[in-house]
């Protein structure tokens, strides 16, 4: 499998998905059952108290963990067939991850954080200035090159978290709770880059987030989830004012 | 990942905690410093033992002599049966020369003679030495000067044979101490030592004798004049042959200046044969003494036989094949190679001992290294689960881990050689100084080879990664969703 393959259109189906964890005597269904379908190019919202199986949901469909039963299906590919190997070129071509705590590397510059996954892509030294530059742009940071992330504002790192999410093209760009840790103000900046990467790019993206009214304003689709199930599933009708964007 | 960007990283890492990674990679330093230090001290003494023992002239000569002469082996017993008993004449010794690997191919030429000193009689072997025998360790601290040429008309004398000739030997079964002062000889020196010898006369220069060679007289006594000719040669002119090598023996006597007195004695291979008294091969080859070869082997004057031949080689590494060459022409050969061989099997052992006691350090430092590693997967838990996130593989983790430990082997590496190199150095100097109070020359004890320079750092990196095994897996099975949680 390549990565041109998986990333031909960014379609995902999960087919009754479980994910369940064992503590001690009792069993924990953090995703219990689910199945739904994301087009290429959508705007999918994931909605849910705290411990309904959004963030574990989520890892599943990036490949960072593996389901109990089930299957999630990228373009038409199993997730579960591929190996340990396979499955970190999935992650390096194929998704862009956003995290609520940012996850940068701390000893490391902006660029530098930016340009991790070109390092593990194998891109070529002379080119990945230029593609951080680019990424680094798009976000509004292309002067906090040298900056480390302890002297960046929360809204900045996640400005930084998201143009290491986009650097490497990812067709499926994942974000969970990327307001989580920000004021609203900021919170709203980055949501409206995120959005743009789903306009502009095409990209598909699905938020976890248990702010509705970000994801109303945003998403044009949410899925609600309660103890591990998927409990709805509302489609967001376009709004006047943006429908002809990014068209 | 590529490799660059590995180092980069790894470099990067171990930046990261400088003062732990720098611990780590000093006990390294020293396990190898440790380990280098123990193997030069082992390749030091086995280059000085070598070294001393090709200076006797032990391990570089091969004596060759007739396959009939029992001298030596059975081996040359059995093969006299076979009558194949080539003669060792000057023929064969210019044949040995040629070959390769040999330095010069010496005739010995010795005899045990009657001698004259302050008018008093003595008894001693005495054997002709090559110029070249001046190198050896026995010439090394000789009391006046060694011979001025191989012409001259000189002698050695063994420092024992010196104390007889003026009176200061030991009685009977009295032992001398070896470490005990040298009594003074000096006045031994540039004093005449008449020799009495055995001269070939050619028969056909008889009656009308050969006067000899120059500044040699006849014997006063025995006047006796014995006829001699040896076997008939084979082959179909030996009957032609018979009268030219027929010779009469004409006693003689020729004064030898004494130039020069040995303690150590040069002639150590020849046991009960060992010679007291040395002269230069040329002047001796020119005193036509009469040889006990030459009853039997003579071809004539021409073409003199010999009892033995010694051969010196290059390196004691030539001897195997100089010894097989000469087998080959017929003759039999002997060498103390294989003494050598228990030598080098000697020093391979102690090496070993030495190297795995050297060793034991830097399997402590080992541990170090994966103390320090499991530390810093549990310090970089969530970068792992970063890198992951991103896209790093397994390989690519276990990669960097190994590529971490690997550094602080090489530098550790590179840290304990030098290190090891001035420990050496500093245990040479202050063991020259201990022998410079004991009035002993400077020596070399210690040697760090570019072979020892080059496994140590090996040696080093291959320690590290090993130990960067478990570490390293143990990282790259790390649960990215675990790893992310972690705080």
């Amino acid at each position: 499998m390549t990565a041109t393959t998986l990333t031909e259109s960014g379609t995902i189906r999960t087919k009754e998905i479980c994910r369940h964890y064992t503590m001690g005597t009792s069993v924990i269904r953090a995703v219990d059952g689910i199945s739904f379908s994301v087009q290429e190019g959508e705007f999918i919202a994931l909605l849910g108290s705290s411990g309904s199986g959004k963030s574990s949901l989520l890892n599943l469909i990036a490949g960072l963990d593996r389901p109990t039963s089930g299957d999630v299906q990228v373009d038409g590919r199993s997730l579960a067939e591929l190996s340990s190997e396979e499955l970190a070129r999935y992650r390096r071509h194929s998704v862009g991850i956003v995290f609520q705590a940012f996850n940068l590397v701390p000893s490391m510059t902006v660029a530098e954080n930016v340009e991790l996954p070109l390092r593990l892509a194998e891109t070529e030294r002379r080119e990945r200035a230029s593609r951080v530059r680019e990424a680094l742009d798009r976000v509004g940071l292309s002067q906090r090159l040298a900056h480390r992330p302890g002297e960046l504002s929360g809204g900045e790192q996640q400005r930084v978290a998201l143009a290491r999410a986009l650097v490497n093209s990812p067709r499926i760009l994942l974000a969970d709770e990327p307001t989580g840790n920000l004021d609203s103000h900021t919170g709203m900046e980055i949501m409206e880059l995120i959005g743009d990467c789903n306009r502009r790019l095409g990209m598909t993206v699905l938020l976890v987030t248990h702010e509705r009214a970000l994801a109303e304003r945003h998403a044009g689709r949410l899925l609600f989830l309660a103890d591990g199930r998927l409990v709805g599933d509302q489609p967001i009708p376009p709004r006047p004012s943006e429908s002809g964007e990014g068209q | 990942m590529k490799t660059p960007d590995l180092v980069e990283l790894a470099a990067r890492n171990l930046r990261e905690s400088v003062l732990r990674n720098s611990l780590t990679t000093l006990g390294i330093g020293v396990g190898v410093a440790s380990l280098v230090a123990m193997l030069s001290l082992g390749v030091g003494l086995q280059q000085f033992a070598t070294r001393r023992l090709e200076r006797t002239g032990l391990f570089d000569t091969v004596i060759v002599s007739r396959r009939d002469f029992g001298g030596f082996a059975a081996r040359g017993r059995a093969a006299a049966a076979a009558d194949n008993n080539r003669a060792l004449d000057e023929k064969a010794r210019r044949e040995i020369s040629s070959l390769p690997g040999v330095l010069e191919a010496v005739p010995d030429l010795r005899m045990m003679t009657q001698m004259r000193f302050d008018d008093k009689p003595h008894r001693a072997m005495v054997a002709a030495l090559p110029m070249s025998a001046h190198d050896r360790e026995a010439f090394e601290n000789i009391q006046g000067t060694f011979f001025s040429s191989s012409n001259a008309a000189e002698a050695i004398v063994q420092k024992r044979f010196a104390e007889e000739l003026l009176g200061r030997a030991p009685s009977p079964g009295e032992t001398s101490n070896p470490s005990a002062p040298a009594p003074a000889l000096q006045p031994l020196l540039g004093k005449e030592l008449v020799v009495y010898y055995a001269e070939r006369v050619p028969a056909a220069n008889l009656p009308n004798a050969k006067p000899g060679t120059p500044g040699s007289s006849p014997a006063p006594s025995p006047p006796s004049k014995a006829s001699a000719a040896p076997a008939p040669a084979n082959g179909p002119d030996a009957g032609a042959d018979t009268l030219l090598s027929a010779f009469s023996v004409v006693p003689h006597t020729r004064s030898l200046r004494i130039v020069g007195i040995v303690e150590d004695d040069p002639d150590t291979l020849r046991g009960l044969g060992r010679a007291r008294v040395f002269i230069p091969l040329d002047f001796a080859q020119g005193l036509q003494i009469m040889l006990p070869s030459d009853l039997r082997d003579s071809g004539g004057l021409a073409d003199r036989a010999y009892t033995q031949v010694s051969v010196r080689v290059r390196t004691s590494r030539d001897v195997p094949g100089v010894e097989d060459s000469i087998r080959r022409m017929g003759f039999n050969v002997f060498s103390v190679l294989d003494a050598s061989r228990n030598l080098q099997r000697f020093f391979t052992v102690l090496d070993t001992f030495l190297g795995i006691f050297g060793s034991l350090a830097l399997a402590v430092a080992s541990l170090g290294i994966i103390n320090t590693l499991v530390m810093a997967i549990l310090e970089r838990r969530r970068e792992i689960g970063i890198l992951k996130a991103l896209g790093a593989s397994d390989t690519d983790v276990k990669k960097l881990f190994f590529a971490e430990a690997g550094a602080m082997g090489i530098v550790g590496g590179v840290l304990g050689v030098t290190l090891g190199w001035m420990i050496g150095k500093v245990i040479n100097a202050g063991t020259n100084i201990y022998l410079h109070q004991q009035n002993l020359p400077s020596e070399t004890f210690w040697s760090v080879p570019w072979w020892l320079v080059l496994g140590a750092l090996g040696f080093s990196l291959a320690v590290s990664l090993v130990s960067g095994l478990y570490p390293a897996a143990r990282a790259a099975q790390l649960d990215p969703v675990k790893a992310l949680r972690y705080e």
